[in-house]
């Protein structure tokens, strides 16, 4: 199948025009497929939001090409069509409200493309329905939580029916309870509406979640591979200034120490399994 | 005596409107000098508009607040005071820089409370340094530097008050994994050397096991825990009601007792859990 999204050999300078041009991005080789939920993690200046931006034409390469279904973001004519394919959801929910009442704001980009009034009545429901934001229909977007404002957004995007979201730290403001709700409409959306997902994090148990993570560092992809194979570079990870799950690195302390425990251990479940094998073997 | 005591105290917010709403209801609450104190709870739970008490920024509408024994609102004039000695750096202060150089940034609350030049330059400098700025930063403008600088200039426009108490609001909101230790293990350096009180506001339960000797529960409006770490965090299931959590790894060991395995509930960190089932496995020696 054809790819959606694909960065090939990727460069990008900040004020390429200027003197003091900064190249944050190296070669960069990335492919998404329809249907994939891919984290993408580094920590804060790695370029992990910079490759997210290439993906939707808010930034262009400074060299290599970035395709959107086979397009060439690159091409000026093509924009509203790479823009509908791949909506973006972004850090800061305050930002990215415009309207005064939940649907309204919903609907906005509908209006603005000039959608049937019926079919976007439609399209508002079925999204904010999907996010389980429906109740709050008529409600004013200031007086939600972050979590429940963010889902707002994200049923903004949707409603537009992109074949893929792009989320650069949707969660990075919020409180646990908003995490979750996030990161569960994200999973929901992967998995029942079959939208492709490239989740941009520093969250590793978010990371956790999806099918395949890849670790940005320095403007370079280090890693690209499912997550119990991430996960299990303990050492390396840390050494880019990011987290391992607590199980993860447990296991990997005592298998320094030479306690027989097996690989690819991420969740607690799998933790628990296996020193639960190791303590009653004793 | 405690350095900061609540009696009844109550915030109700829209007063006479059909919104009106407890944000905090009847708290009683006695914070001792010294504490490091984790304070959690979900979003409106309470403990934004609980913290915002303790230095005067929000008036209660019913009950006190003590700052070491003295009502804060006995005398109205006096309230500006208690915002020295109660230092609240906000989530995302580094939005509220407003100076030329990082310098007169830090130096803005000392220069408020009246200090003389010679102990402003002083203070500037040593916050300057607990916090980990280079001497050669001050002399910038706080807008060009990076978003984990820009929030080590604000907190340390706090400590230069040398507050008897220090409150930071998530302070590590946004950061990724390296900001958030280094800033942690800076104000964990900064209660160490100066002794006083702190109040840390955050989601996360492995900073708040990590730093933290109290925790403190805010739930619909009210104080839900106020305890040590290990008894706060002994009480998983309930956290979990409430939509906490405790650390990951602490989860790990519940599961394990629960299970039947003779094995200690009270780990928070990879270090001690790794030492636990080495003892356990008979190989206690390799543990570092």
């Amino acid at each position: 199948m054809e790819e959606l999204l694909k960065a090939e050999h990727l460069d990008f300078v900040y004020n390429e025009d200027q003197q003091d041009g900064k190249q944050v991005l190296f070669d960069v080789n990335l492919s998404v497929s329809p249907g994939e939920f891919v984290a993408v993690l580094g920590h804060n200046g790695s370029g992990k939001s910079t490759i997210a931006k290439h993906f939707n034409a808010i930034l262009l390469p400074s060299g290599g090409t970035v395709y959107v279904k086979g397009i060439d973001t690159k091409i000026e004519e093509k924009l509203f069509e790479i823009r509908q394919n791949v909506g973006m959801v972004f850090q800061n929910p305050d930002n990215q409200l415009v309207a005064t009442v939940v649907e309204e704001d919903v609907a906005f980009a509908l209006e603005n493309l000039g959608v049937p009034s019926d079919e976007i009545r439609r399209r508002v429901d079925e999204a904010l329905k999907t996010v389980g934001m429906y109740d709050y229909r008529e409600h004013a977007p200031h007086q939600l939580s972050g979590g429940q404002k963010q889902r707002i957004a994200i049923a903004g995007v949707i409603a537009m029916r992109p074949d893929c979201i792009v989320m650069d730290e949707p969660t990075a403001m919020l409180d646990p309870k908003g995490r979750r709700e996030v990161l569960q409409t994200i999973q929901k959306l992967n998995r029942s509406s079959h939208t492709t997902v490239v989740l941009i994090t520093h969250f590793m148990d978010e990371a956790v979640q999806a099918g395949r993570v890849v670790v940005v560092d320095d403007g370079k992809i280090l890693l690209d591979a499912p997550p119990k194979e991430v996960f299990s570079k303990v050492e390396l990870l840390k050494s880019v200034g990011l987290d391992v799950p607590q199980a993860a690195e447990l296991a990997f302390e005592l298998k320094q120490s030479g306690i027989p425990m097996p690989d690819g251990i991420l969740t607690e479940e799998e933790c628990v399994a296996a020193l639960e094998k190791l303590l009653k073997e004793k | 005596m405690p350095v900061i005591k609540t009696e009844h105290l109550t915030h109700l917010y829209s007063v006479g409107t059909p919104f009106e709403k407890a944000a905090i209801q009847d708290v009683n609450l006695e914070i001792s000098q010294g504490e490091f104190v984790g304070v959690i709870g979900h979003t409106g739970s309470g403990k934004s508009t609980l913290i915002q008490h303790f230095n005067g920024l929000l008036k209660p509408t019913a009950g006190k607040i003590f700052l070491d024994g003295k009502d804060i609102w006995e005398n109205k004039s006096e309230i500006r005071a208690v915002r020295f000695h109660v230092g609240l750096v906000f989530q995302y202060p580094e939005y509220q820089l407003f100076e030329e150089t990082v310098y007169k940034d830090i130096s803005f609350g000392p220069k408020n409370m009246g200090l003389k030049e010679d102990e402003i330059d002083a203070r500037v400098r040593e916050a300057a340094a607990l916090v980990g700025l280079k001497p050669e930063v001050l002399e910038k403008s706080p807008f060009e530097l990076s978003g984990g600088q820009k929030r080590r200039v604000a907190i340390a426009g706090v400590i230069a008050m040398e507050p008897k108490v220090l409150i930071l609001d998530e302070p590590t909101a946004g950061l990724d994994p390296r900001g958030r230790d280094m800033i942690l293990g800076e104000i964990q350096q900064y209660h160490q050397e100066k002794k006083n009180t702190i109040l840390l506001v955050s989601h996360s339960m492995e900073d708040i096991a990590k730093y933290a000797t109290k925790v403190l529960v805010m739930n619909q409006a009210q104080v839900y825990a106020y305890d040590t770490v290990e008894a706060v965090f002994s009480r998983v299931e309930e956290l979990r009601a409430l939509g906490l959590g405790v650390p990951q790894i602490t989860r790990v060991f519940y599961q394990l007792k629960q299970d039947g395995m003779n094995i200690e509930t009270n780990v928070y960190s990879v270090k001690r859990a790794k030492q636990l089932i080495l003892e356990k496995l008979g190989k206690g020696g390799d543990a570092q």
